[in-house]
């Protein structure tokens, strides 16, 4: 974790002040934003909220999310080799995460590999990442603090310079991906094509992967390493059911996911919870609910071809 | 061997005889170990932008959340860098409607238009083909590389994915070079067939080309060629029995189809 700010630094927001949920919400907020802590969360988890929705999208479109997970796995050899050598475990993150993309790429890149060859290279990578891990965290010797916001995340603890540190990295894997989108989106749906057409898809795989990294690093410092993927994959998943046109897909990413982050910082001030709690169940019941209307939009269509019945078959059809 | 435009021509030839190669040549993939290749007056792989390619046997799975429509844009612009989430507003405002009537039209062309807004996932394995065949279309190309675009689609299907074909290269006096493992759904609409076996390739009419003489010639083993009375080509004494395109998709209830590929 960053140096946390210098002033207060509770370990439950509760902790502040006795907050009460009141029914007037103008009130509740103005109350929540007198927290210079809670400003700090709310910043934070808008900027992460938009890079992880973007960067998810994505990820979620090329079916990379084991990669998303091994990547911010390599959280915990990025926290523990900070500390060993004494440096901001934020750093020991990017650099980490950095590094196992780049490891992943290696060996599992290019959409060429059949699936099982990907997984299974992403795999080596995950268990050689973790038992690096384990090898800083018994050459340190000593207890490795913040294990609890290492795996859940502490937003409370988010200083102004951890803000500052996040909002550069999203403008710069922002500014990236606005560069890369299209072709990106080309590869991703429709590699072999967009090879022929001159897209350099193995590189776009391997800036993608660096995207994600410092996404994922960047999630973990809100969420925690066990529920980044509250913000990365939920709110992108959930879009992708509900539209099939990019844009307004994206946007509603982006939309959904700036939701559940203020409904679950919201939610943890006014009660004894963990934010990392209600950011995740806030996406997961989102999607979950995302998912039963469009089953059952679904099987409503199915439902009006049988009464048609007797209309021609759509050609294709095989016999 | 040459193409001369708006000409319609099949590539056969069994599994791992090169077909699918020649066309990574003619797009400049891959070089000749030997000869020369021009496509469209210069050498191979400096006209890319005016030949539209359909790669080999290429699914959605289901799941795609992406639309028809958006898949045969990204055969328009899809190679350019930017987002591909369209501002509003002047010139860039103009460029949108100008890609998007593209689009439209493209669609139209193969008949799409019905289901271009459905997520591709969802669409049946002849109308993603057809789709497919509107990206590859969606920058008016002068020559259409097809790999395979008949395979893994069922008769009827075959057969009126290779009208299209022939429909578009008509209306637009555009080459086709179209690698097959079957020529009979080709035949009504053929100007000549290349056959590639054994390292060698024959090419010329159909009738030519497809004979029991030519064909023991090129594959070294005796190949009997038969003319059912409809025209459709039959071919018996196959070299390499298994390895067939009907076999790896015959289903039940096969009606003498499966065996009459070339």
């Amino acid at each position: 974790m960053p140096a946390r700010g210098a002033t207060v630094t509770p370990t439950r927001m509760s902790d502040a002040a006795n907050p009460q949920l009141t029914w007037n919400i103008a009130r509740d907020v103005s109350e929540l934003l007198e927290y210079h802590f809670m400003l700090n969360a709310l910043i934070a988890g808008s900027i992460v909220a938009v890079m992880a929705g973007l960067v998810g999208w994505f990820m979620v479109l090329r079916r990379e999310a084991f990669a998303g997970h091994t990547l911010s796995m390599m959280a915990f050899p990025g926290a523990s080799g900070a500390t060993l050598i004494a440096v901001p475990a934020a750093w020991g993150y990017f650099a980490m995460c950095a590094a196992g993309a780049l490891a992943i790429g290696r060996l599992a890149g290019g959409q060429r590999r059949s699936r099982s060859e990907q997984s299974a290279g992403i795999a080596a990578v995950q268990a050689t990442a973790l038992a690096a891990g384990f090898l800083f965290v018994s050459l340190y010797g000593g207890v490795l603090g913040d294990l609890e916001s290492l795996l859940f995340g502490n937003i409370l603890g988010v200083s102004d310079g951890a803000v500052m540190l996040l909002a550069v990295v999203a403008a710069l894997s922002l500014a990236v991906l606005a560069a890369i989108a299209r072709p990106l989106l080309f590869a991703s749906v429709d590699p072999d094509t967009a090879a022929a057409r001159g897209v350099p898809v193995a590189l776009l795989s391997i800036a993608f992967l660096l995207m994600l990294a410092s996404a994922v690093a960047a999630t973990s410092q809100i969420t925690g390493v066990l529920l980044v993927f509250s913000l990365l994959v939920g709110p992108a998943a959930t879009a992708q059911l509900i539209t099939a046109r990019p844009a307004i897909s994206l946007a509603l990413t982006v939309a959904l996911g700036l939701l559940v982050a203020w409904l679950g910082l919201g939610l943890a001030y006014f009660s004894v919870y963990p934010a990392g709690f209600f950011i995740a169940t806030a996406s997961f019941s989102i999607y979950a609910l995302t998912r039963v209307l469009a089953g059952v939009r679904a099987g409503r269509r199915r439902g009006g071809f049988d009464e048609v019945g007797a209309g021609p078959p759509p050609s294709g059809v095989a016999a | 061997m040459a193409m001369a435009p708006g000409e319609f021509v099949a590539l056969l030839g069994a599994n791992g005889s090169g077909k699918s190669t020649l066309l990574k040549v003619v797009l400049g993939s891959l070089s000749l170990a030997a000869g020369t290749a021009q496509v469209l007056g210069g050498p191979a792989g400096e006209a890319n932008s005016a030949i539209g390619y359909l790669p080999q046997r290429r699914s959605f799975d289901q799941s795609t959340r992406i639309r028809g429509l958006d898949i045969v844009r990204l055969g328009l612009d899809g190679d350019r860098w930017g987002v591909p989430v369209g501002l509003p507003g002047g010139r860039r405002g103009e460029r949108r409607r100008a890609t998007r009537a593209r689009v439209a039209e493209a669609v139209a062309m193969v008949g799409a238009t019905a289901y271009a807004e459905r997520p591709i996932g969802q669409c049946s394995g002849g109308e993603q083909q057809r789709l497919l065949i509107a990206q590859a279309l969606v920058r008016r190309p002068e020559l259409l590389l097809l790999d395979e675009p008949l395979d893994s689609l069922d008769l009827p299907t075959q057969a009126s994915v290779a009208a299209l074909v022939d429909e578009i290269r008509r209306e637009s006096a555009m080459a086709v070079l179209l690698v097959a493992h079957d020529v009979n759904p080709l035949l009504p609409y053929l100007d000549r067939v290349v056959y590639l076996a054994g390292g060698h390739a024959v090419e010329g009419p159909v009738e030519q080309v497809i004979t029991s003489d030519v064909l023991t010639r090129l594959h070294g083993v005796p190949v009997e060629v038969l003319r059912a009375s409809d025209g459709r080509l039959v071919v018996v004494g196959q070299p390499e029995p298994p390895a067939h395109h009907h076999d790896r998709h015959a289903g039940p209830g096969g009606d003498g189809h499966s065996h009459a590929y070339v």
